[in-house]
């Protein structure tokens, strides 16, 4: 049997290169591949073209705006107009020394759906009129409106899950899957990290949520507590 | 005038009058976060979080409690009502774009007399937070609007063209502010209600566009 259980973190990103585009999954405090990025923060690999919902929310990708490590970020919540506290990205970004393209959080899922299934682009009424429409093709369709957006891919797609079994089936806890899910698909090489890791048969094939097939390599790695909320 | 009319809460309360029992509810960040404390007894509606959950309750507060796992899209960790679910984040925009969610609750910056909305920038400001709102506008069966009727300064925020980034075209079917409940309707603002000690003329001189006046009630709270 394959076995794509890495030991620790930083064995599992060893390979991980400059100017490589990565997924993070993860929403707020949920799902975010905290080890994963502690152990790209490490290694330093520079020039990174991130995908990511969020930024700054007490996940851990904010560090990587220490060195910088980030070329550009592609996300639906970079900064947020009201904080008191500014995100390292934030400073980045009014210096000027990172690329931001901002997405409708249900076209970036939709746009990595897409990506993990083989579909180019896609037609959608989101941002219709809007600044996320400029430069893109609009085309009605049965007489409303649509947005032409395409597809998203990436070299590694880094995943939070609860379980793995050494096969790389992947079980969520609760609501942690929101991103997670659809990087796991849209990636060359998805790397999952999840609290605990058991025999293939021991996770009930009616509960895997993550197949197999998506997952490259798996490592085992303690949750980290993130706390952020309003 | 800010201070004029309804409290946060109360506007939050004659939000909640709008829904009705079994209904999908997606409620937005701030504000409309509220709303959840108002429902009529006896009522349930589901609410959507974005983030991939159906079905959440009260938000917690008590530390023991907290699980960063289990937290709606505004990031406040919540409780599970019975029948509740969880699924990825594809799937809840599905939901939203594929008209599942009966009715949004959203805030607003400023909303046009044809139900333009204008929610996640200021302009010149904040390129960086759209976050789930474009979808939700473009995607809710019927969206309503929760906020202050004008700005801190004192300036309308419902104007016959929104100045502020767009969040989606004709996508506001009610607006609940302080002073007033308006309907856009395809004839245009329509005034349903004003609020308790608030004159007809009094929202008139607080927006930037022409309202129907004809058939006004005071707001039952």
């Amino acid at each position: 049997m394959s076995d794509k259980v890495f030991a620790t973190p930083a064995d599992a990103v060893a390979d991980v290169f400059d100017g490589a585009t990565i997924m993070f999954g993860g929403f707020a405090s949920a799902g975010s591949p905290t080890n994963l990025i502690l152990a790209l923060y490490d290694k330093g690999t520079s020039d990174i073209t991130a995908i990511a919902n969020n930024i700054g929310l007490g996940d851990k990708l904010d560090l990587l705006c220490e060195k910088p490590q980030f070329k550009k970020l592609i996300a639906s919540f970079a900064i947020r107009a009201s904080a008191k506290r500014k995100s390292l990205f934030e400073a980045l970004y009014t210096a000027g020394r990172v690329e931001l393209e901002v997405v409708p959080q249900g076209t970036l899922a939709e746009r990595i759906r897409a990506g993990g299934a083989g579909i180019p682009a896609f037609y959608t009424p989101t941002g219709v009129g809007t600044v996320v429409a400029e430069g893109k093709e609009t085309r009605n369709i049965d007489g409303r409106d649509f947005l032409m957006e395409r597809a998203l891919t990436a070299d590694f797609a880094f995943v939070r899950a609860y379980k793995a079994d050494r096969l790389g089936n992947l079980v969520y806890r609760k609501a942690s899957r929101n991103f997670n899910e659809v990087m796991a698909t849209a990636a060359k090489i998805t790397i999952a990290e999840v609290e605990e890791i058991v025999e293939p048969g021991e996770l009930d094939p009616e509960s895997i949520v993550t197949p197999a097939v998506y997952v490259d390599r798996i490592v085992q790695a303690p949750s980290h507590a993130i706390r952020w909320f309003n | 005038m800010p201070s004029a009319g309804l409290t946060r809460e109360l506007i939050a309360l004659r939000v909640a009058r709008e829904l009705k029992d079994g209904q999908t509810v997606n409620l937005g960040i701030g504000l409309p976060t509220l709303v959840a404390n108002f429902l009529p007894e006896g009522m349930t509606v589901q609410m959507h979080a974005e983030n991939g959950l159906l079905g959440y309750g009260g938000i917690v507060t008590d530390d023991a409690q907290f699980d960063q796992d289990l937290i709606n899209a505004g990031g406040q960790p919540v409780t599970l009502t019975p029948g509740a679910s969880f699924f990825d984040s594809a799937t809840s925009f599905a939901m939203v774009r594929g008209g599942h969610v009966d009715v949004a609750v959203l805030g607003g910056l400023q909303v046009s007399a044809t139900g333009d909305l204008a929610n996640w920038a200021l302009p010149g400001r904040g390129a960086g937070g759209i976050g789930g709102a474009m979808d939700i506008a473009a995607g809710a069966r019927r969206l309503i609007v929760a906020m202050e009727h004008t700005t801190r300064d004192g300036e309308p925020r419902i104007l016959e063209a929104c100045t502020y980034p767009l969040t989606a075209r004709a996508c506001v079917d009610l607006i609940v502010t302080n002073l007033a409940v308006i309907e856009i309707t395809a004839a245009g603002l329509v005034l349903r209600e004003v609020a308790p000690g608030v004159s007809v003329d009094d929202v008139q001189n607080a927006t930037a566009a022409a309202l129907q006046t004809q058939d006004v009630a005071v707001m039952d709270l």
